[in-house]
């Protein structure tokens, strides 16, 4: 006799059994390591830990250097993006390729580029010492200009891509409703690529939450000054495995926190 | 140029010549007087859309001129260039092109709210014009929550609000399902004769361009191709593209239980629901010419005197009198088998599915 089937169920085809094994196996990747975190983790401990000096600092100089690093990407990097999508010049596709270095440059190698350009001995470091006294490597604007340089890419990729997919109509018939160019970036073309703009700040930030090699290289690992909380992590591992733990934790709650509220609010669709 | 346009400071007037490329090049002359629309009907590829952009200011002109009420908006052998917002065009895009992240209200006040109108006053008069449109009631939609034929009102109610001195419509109708674009081209009608401005009209469509402009410039692969009313375009169709497209006979009547009445003809049509004041379009083509009295399917059968043949390459028009006269299209082998010269008595046939019949 052959089994009746719901019609719900007939339309739902059983996938590959070898496909779902390996999206399992896939899935595992990403979950042991916070299984092993999690295992690991001194629960009775935890507040004392979080609320040691050397978290409290990490934490402070993460979020001050990964905000500032996000604003300064949305200052510079819009209008980066905006130039590269809507204005034809020569070495186009060279200053293209110039914005996306950083994506695949070693961070090392940014962060010991910056030393050779924005140090105290640097091609532009030192003129700017001897005229204003500014330093940048073991500050807190090192962090920041070492996030910057990893971290903005991702912005100027994005906020390019929703305005190469915007339709130009739009500006064109805010233009003849007597809209200027001011207006028309503010009324219509921000607005309308929201979404690419929300998308971009939020790799952007994460990028530069979680940047490692070129701020040690540049900005040195100075706890209270410069030591962010990858850093942080790292330095525990050689001396004290529940703060490393600690400040782990902390990093994936502000990750997942910030990935599922963008989700719910942007990311319908990606 | 430009003092070519001085002699006729109200209006509009343009020289529109712009390249695309090596291969296409957009070269066309119009002048339209305050209170008249103008349609420039073509098919697509033809340069309407590059003719749009460039009055309305997106795109520069290579050479020629336009000047709008005296005003010089584009004249690049005088280094004169306008901007789009300083135009006072006002131009219903082609699927209406709706702010999506604004709601209607705030779509209607666009134009006002750029020219720094307070937030109050644009919005009083962004109502009063969501009145005048029938649309006061969602003023707090998005344009994505609206049918084809709210949009368009929208559209035209953005572009109007600020008083243009030109009004634009790019493909007004395309956008509309057929029982929609009816009550639009009528509402489209209204507007129009409201606006005491120059008007034009880009469209694809001859149906369009017949019902609403009063003179039609043809467009063909960026050159005008032919000047005149709706009938002239339609009765003397000067190219084959025209022919084609331009050429149908439109019949006005009463139609009723599958029949439409025009003076004292009666046409037998397919639909027998439609009811009231409707247009008829047969296509030249689609009539049959005989000598004698043909005893086939057709349901529409009568006698009628050929007036007029004129030759278009490898394709005859032959107008016919009697009692609807029609423009009917045969080959010239055709015209030779049945012998017929100017005069002659012929049998016309039209099947009932042939005549497609719209509620006017």
């Amino acid at each position: 006799m052959t089994k009746r089937m719901d019609s719900s169920d007939r339309r739902k085809r059983r996938p590959p059994v070898v496909l779902v094994v390996l999206a399992a196996l896939g899935l595992f990747v990403f979950v042991i390591p916070l299984l092993g975190l999690l295992a690991r983790t001194p629960w009775r401990d935890l507040p004392t830990l979080l609320a040691s000096d050397v978290v409290v600092d990490a934490l402070r100089v993460s979020l001050i250097a990964s905000l500032g690093a996000t604003a300064i990407s949305a200052i510079l990097g819009v209008p980066l993006a905006w130039v590269l999508a809507r204005v034809e010049f020569r070495g186009r596709s060279i200053v293209r390729g110039l914005v996306v270095l950083p994506l695949v440059l070693p961070p090392v190698v940014g962060g010991a580029a910056l030393l050779f350009a924005l140090g105290r001995r640097g091609l532009i470091g030192e003129p700017l010492n001897q005229a204003t006294g500014l330093v940048f490597p073991f500050s807190i604007w090192g962090v920041i200009i070492a996030a910057t340089f990893v971290a903005m890419p991702f912005l100027v990729i994005t906020v390019e891509g929703g305005l190469r997919n915007l339709d130009a109509r739009y500006e064109g018939a805010a233009a003849t409703l007597g809209a200027g160019r001011w207006t028309v970036l503010r009324r219509v073309t921000l607005p309308m690529i929201g979404p690419s703009l929300a998308a971009g700040l939020a790799l952007t930030w994460a990028r530069a939450l979680g940047e490692f090699g070129a701020t040690v290289t540049f900005a040195g690992n100075l706890q209270g000054r410069t030591q962010t909380l990858p850093l942080a992590v790292f330095v525990a591992l050689e001396s004290d495995r529940g703060a490393a733990v600690a400040l782990s934790l902390i990093m994936v709650v502000i990750s997942l926190t910030v990935l599922i509220a963008l989700r719910q609010r942007w990311w319908g669709t990606l | 140029m430009v003092g070519n346009a001085m002699s006729n400071p109200r209006g509009l007037d343009a020289r529109l010549v712009v390249s695309r490329g090596e291969r296409f090049t957009l070269d066309v002359s119009l002048s339209i007087p305050p209170g008249r629309t103008v349609a420039l009907l073509g098919p697509n590829g033809a340069g309407k859309s590059t003719a749009v952009a460039a009055i309305s200011g997106l795109l520069p002109l290579d050479e020629g001129h336009i000047t709008l009420d005296g005003r010089v908006l584009d004249d690049p052998a005088g280094d004169v260039l306008m901007p789009a917002e300083d135009r006072s065009i006002g131009v219903v895009f082609q699927d209406y092109v709706l702010f999506p992240h604004l709601t209607v209200a705030e779509n209607v006040e666009f134009g006002l709210r750029s020219r720094k109108t307070p937030r109050r006053v644009a919005r009083d008069q962004a109502i009063e014009w969501l009145e005048r449109i029938g649309l006061d009631d969602l003023p707090d939609r998005k344009p994505g929550d609206l049918s084809g034929g709210q949009a368009q009102r929208v559209a035209l109610a953005r572009a109007l609000i600020t008083e243009p001195e030109l009004l634009l419509l790019d493909e007004p109708l395309a956008a509309l399902d057929a029982t929609t674009r009816v009550d639009l081209r009528r509402t489209l009608t209204d507007h129009l004769s409201q606006f005491a401005g120059p008007r034009m009209v880009i469209t694809h469509d001859p149906t369009e361009a017949f019902l609403l402009a009063d003179e039609i410039h043809v467009i063909e692969d960026g050159a005008i191709t032919q000047v005149g009313t709706p009938d002239d375009i339609r009765l003397r169709p000067r190219t084959t593209y025209i022919a084609d497209l331009a050429g149908s006979n439109l019949v006005h009547g009463t139609a009723a239980h599958g029949i439409v009445t025009t003076g004292t003809h009666q046409l037998h049509i397919a639909d027998t629901h439609i009811t009231g004041h409707v247009l008829a379009a047969i296509h030249p083509r689609a009539i049959i010419i005989d000598r004698h009295q043909p005893d086939g399917s057709p349901r529409n059968v009568w006698e009628a005197t050929v007036n007029r043949i004129e030759h278009y390459g490898d394709r005859v028009r032959l107008q016919a009198g009697g009692p609807l006269p029609l423009t009917a299209e045969i080959t010239p082998d055709a015209l030779n088998d049945l012998g017929i010269v100017e005069g002659s008595a012929v049998w016309i046939s039209i099947k009932a599915t042939e005549i497609s019949v719209e509620r006017e």
